[in-house]
């Protein structure tokens, strides 16, 4: 053993190994898959008293809820019936038939059943035309020109009236497609009076100033219903005699307003973000305050926001589902009103989680995008 | 960014504004300023003119008086849930009131509970036991990205639809009834023993309070540590319970009995508040899981190894060193949720519970006096609203940096 040793790397080995340690195979992928689940589980759910109960308690409850859940919703559900009583002669089990009767009313509404492919291809104009604006190499200006074709293409298709199409009015459109309608047309209107709301609040003129935190801080102290109630009742008391707007469109400008202020809040903060000395190069390259702000400041400003815009989004999205409180008939009240038909009533949970999955869906996938663009963003002019 | 503009426009330092190349007066950045003012607040002022004129041509044509009368005159309805007397012989004034109660009550026990499961529901993410954090993101994933009021309807249709007839009640505790008319629980009757408890509550309290600023002086003044936490839940706890003794310890309960189709007696818990409860706790409470997260991973490790290093205790550490850091992070965003839950609790007016908007609703139905009861309701929640603002407001400044602002 009496041996110097060649490299310094060689002391710590011996030191740390026993003698014949080196002969022995690395510990490898090899060792059987009963160890490799048996050390994880001791290393995540039994690595002291308290979470072995933790784990136990867990896996108790989910027992609980996991097995009948599956029973109820999977085992014993009826999956295709054209009569309800198939479903009540099945107890114990979910009546997925409701929806197979019912999807295209609960997506569509009481549009004419007969040009539900109307609703159905402009529903999915909407989708790809957000889809095409989730990927940052489309944030072109053509992308502006794809979004006021999809607005013609999709009026045309709702409305009808030419080409052959028969008209509808838009009393009776319904469904997804007004959900997507409402929160898509909430966004893009919001849009532009949220940057000069925003605009406003940082404005050195404190008039203006006053007038944009007036607004701002009044939407953002009401709740929704309240301006909803606001657009559906007073609406038509603020017009002259004999104009009248109807009552998707005021619940729309109802959104629009409602939106601005938390979107204004979000432009705002990307605002905040930009570098002071942004605005002073700015000024000392002479630039007036439109330049400034429109090839300067908005740039930089609306890029840190658009997780912000994103995440206002979609919680638009959800508030959409307030409109079935003033009458108009979105995804949530067609999903009810199917059920006030009195043989399929008893299956309220069906119909409800459908209503859900499609909300979470959609939700579910741009807070997602939301956390990719953000990471996508992070351009390191960050200062901490 | 004034002063950066201020360079070439505005005086400093008492010296007259440097003359720009043109010196015509609309060149003045001064006057344009003030100018463009005025047209601001005069075009707000000519819109504001225009609407309220059109409004008021409107209500006079179809006959509708304006003001606040209609407050005193006799209401009619009936409120299925008060917590003051109430009749439908009462005014709008008094029904108003018992529906801004009713909103009160829910916002405030929702804050509480949405709270404690948010707080829970955000560690138990983060724990290292990996069923545990899975069921957590889980819930989080999924409640948050649900309309809350497909939540209510959901929650509301699944108490009144799943759960038996009062006569076929689920009888899980003694005394407690469950069916679709809601919960019944058994109540104490009322009795001076009672309000001695509370007393002795509301001292115990003040003792504890007073007890621990003067052990926090003591120690800093010795640096002996006294049981604070031990003395002070002596005082809460047994000072009421002296309170009760004191009173006789009466045992006599209100147990609800079935009578005819529903129950009598207990306190009942309607469907409607059930659901609205439930369904504002779990939805909010999934947003504070995610704030409660992010709070304590802002919280560098570093700190906690630094605390224990110096010889604290875990639960030391964690008290002195991580949650008043997380705190700070955590406050401003937990304060929009504490706002968001108070004004979604106006959702109740969809599944009937009889709460300010719901009381609002009605009375606009009934008298077409929209544009003040529209205004009613919005001055309630914009007050509420910056309330709750002030005092989390306050409450961010006291464990904020000190010297940080």
């Amino acid at each position: 053993m009496a041996r110097y040793p060649e490299s310094p790397n060689e002391i710590f080995a011996r030191e740390e190994e026993p003698d014949e340690g080196w002969r022995r195979p690395p510990p490898s992928n090899s060792l059987p898959l009963r160890n490799v689940v048996g050390d994880w589980a001791k290393a995540n759910l039994f690595n002291s008293v308290p979470n072995t109960i933790l784990t136990l308690l867990c896996a108790w409850l989910l027992w609980e809820t996991v097995i009948p859940m599956t029973q109820w919703g999977v085992l014993e559900a009826v999956w295709r019936a054209d009569d309800p009583a198939a479903c009540r002669a099945a107890e114990g089990g979910a009546c997925w038939a409701i929806i197979a009767n019912k999807y295209r009313f609960i997506l569509f509404g009481l549009f004419p059943y007969d040009e539900h492919w109307r609703p159905l291809v402009a529903m999915l104009l909407f989708v790809v035309a957000i889809a095409v604006s989730c990927v940052p190499r489309f944030w072109r200006p053509w992308l502006a020109g794809l979004w006021i074709g999809v607005f013609v293409v999709c009026g045309v298709l709702m409305w009808g009236g030419v080409f052959r199409l028969s008209f509808v009015e838009n009393a009776r459109w319904g469904g997804l497609p007004l959900t997507l309608f409402l929160s898509v047309v909430g966004i893009v209107c919001s849009f532009p009076l949220a940057i000069v709301l925003a605009l406003g609040r940082r404005s050195d003129l404190p008039a203006v100033r006053a007038v944009c935190v007036g607004f701002i801080e009044f939407v953002r102290g009401v709740p929704l219903i309240s301006v909803l109630f606001m657009a559906s009742v007073m609406f038509p008391l603020f017009l002259p005699e004999g104009v009248t707007i109807d009552k998707l469109l005021r619940a729309q400008v109802g959104i629009i307003l409602f939106t601005a202020a938390y979107l204004a809040e979000a432009v705002r903060g990307g605002l905040q973000s930009v570098p002071r000395g942004q605005f002073e190069a700015a000024d000392a390259l002479g630039l007036s305050y439109w330049k400034k702000t429109g090839l300067i400041i908005l740039p930089q400003a609306l890029k840190t926001s658009i997780p912000a815009i994103v995440n206002q989004f979609i919680s638009m999205f959800k508030d959409t589902s307030l409109v079935i409180i003033i009458g108009l008939f979105d995804l949530l009240s067609t999903a009810k009103a199917a059920l006030s038909d009195p043989p399929w009533r008893p299956f309220y949970l069906e119909a409800y989680l459908f209503a859900a999955l499609i909300y979470w869906a959609f939700c579910f996938f741009m807070s997602r995008y939301s956390q990719y663009i953000e990471r996508r963003l992070e351009t390191g002019h960050r200062r901490s | 960014m004034a002063s950066t503009d201020g360079l070439r426009q505005t005086p400093h330092g008492g010296r007259p504004a440097p003359r720009r190349r043109s010196g015509a007066w609309w060149n003045d950045r001064r006057v344009r300023a003030v100018l463009y003012q005025l047209l601001v607040l005069g075009g707000v002022l000519l819109l504001g003119a225009y609407l309220v004129g059109n409004t008021l041509d409107n209500l006079e044509r179809r006959n509708i008086a304006t003001g606040f009368d209609f407050l005193g005159r006799e209401a009619g309805f009936d409120v299925s849930e008060t917590l003051i007397s109430y009749s439908p012989a009462d005014t709008y004034f008094r029904a108003l009131l018992v529906g801004l109660l009713n909103t009160l009550l829910v916002s405030v026990l929702g804050v509480i509970l949405a709270t404690i499961l948010g707080t829970v529901a955000g560690v138990a993410r983060l724990s290292r036991n990996w069923l545990v954090a899975r069921l957590a993101t889980v819930y989080v994933e999924t409640l948050r990205n649900i309309p809350v009021l497909l939540q209510l309807f959901f929650w509301y249709t699944l108490i009144t639809e799943a759960l038996p007839s009062p006569r076929r009640a689920l009888n899980p505790l003694p005394g407690v009834f469950l069916s679709n008319r809601g919960m019944r629980v058994p109540v104490p009757v009322a009795d001076q023993a009672y309000v001695y408890a509370a007393i002795g509550l509301a001292l115990g309290i003040a003792g504890a309070w007073l007890f621990a600023r003067w052990a926090k002086a003591y120690q800093d003044r010795t640096g002996q540590i006294l049981p604070r936490g031990w003395i002070g839940a002596g005082l809460v706890l047994g000072l009421p319970l002296a309170g009760y003794l004191v009173g006789g310890a009466p045992t006599a309960l209100d147990v609800p009995a079935l009578q005819g189709f529903n129950f009598t007696g207990g306190v009942a818990v309607t469907p409607e508040f059930a659901a609205l409860l439930v369904g504002l706790v779990v939805y909010t409470g999934s947003y504070i899981a995610e704030i409660v997260r992010g709070g304590i991973l802002a919280v560098s490790h570093g700190q906690t190894e630094a605390g224990l290093a110096l010889g604290l205790h875990r639960g030391t550490v964690l008290r002195l060193v991580v949650l008043p850091q997380a705190l700070r992070v955590i406050i401003p965003p937990l304060t929009s949720q504490y706002l968001n839950l108070t004004k979604n609790s106006s959702l109740a007016v969809a599944i009937g519970f009889p709460d300010l908007v719901s009381a609002a609703n009605t009375s606009i139905n009934q008298t077409g006096q929209a544009v003040e009861g529209i205004a009613i309701i919005m001055a309630v929640y914009l007050t509420v609203s910056l309330s709750i603002s002030a005092v989390m407001n306050w409450y961010n400044r006291r464990i904020a940096l000190q010297g940080a602002r």
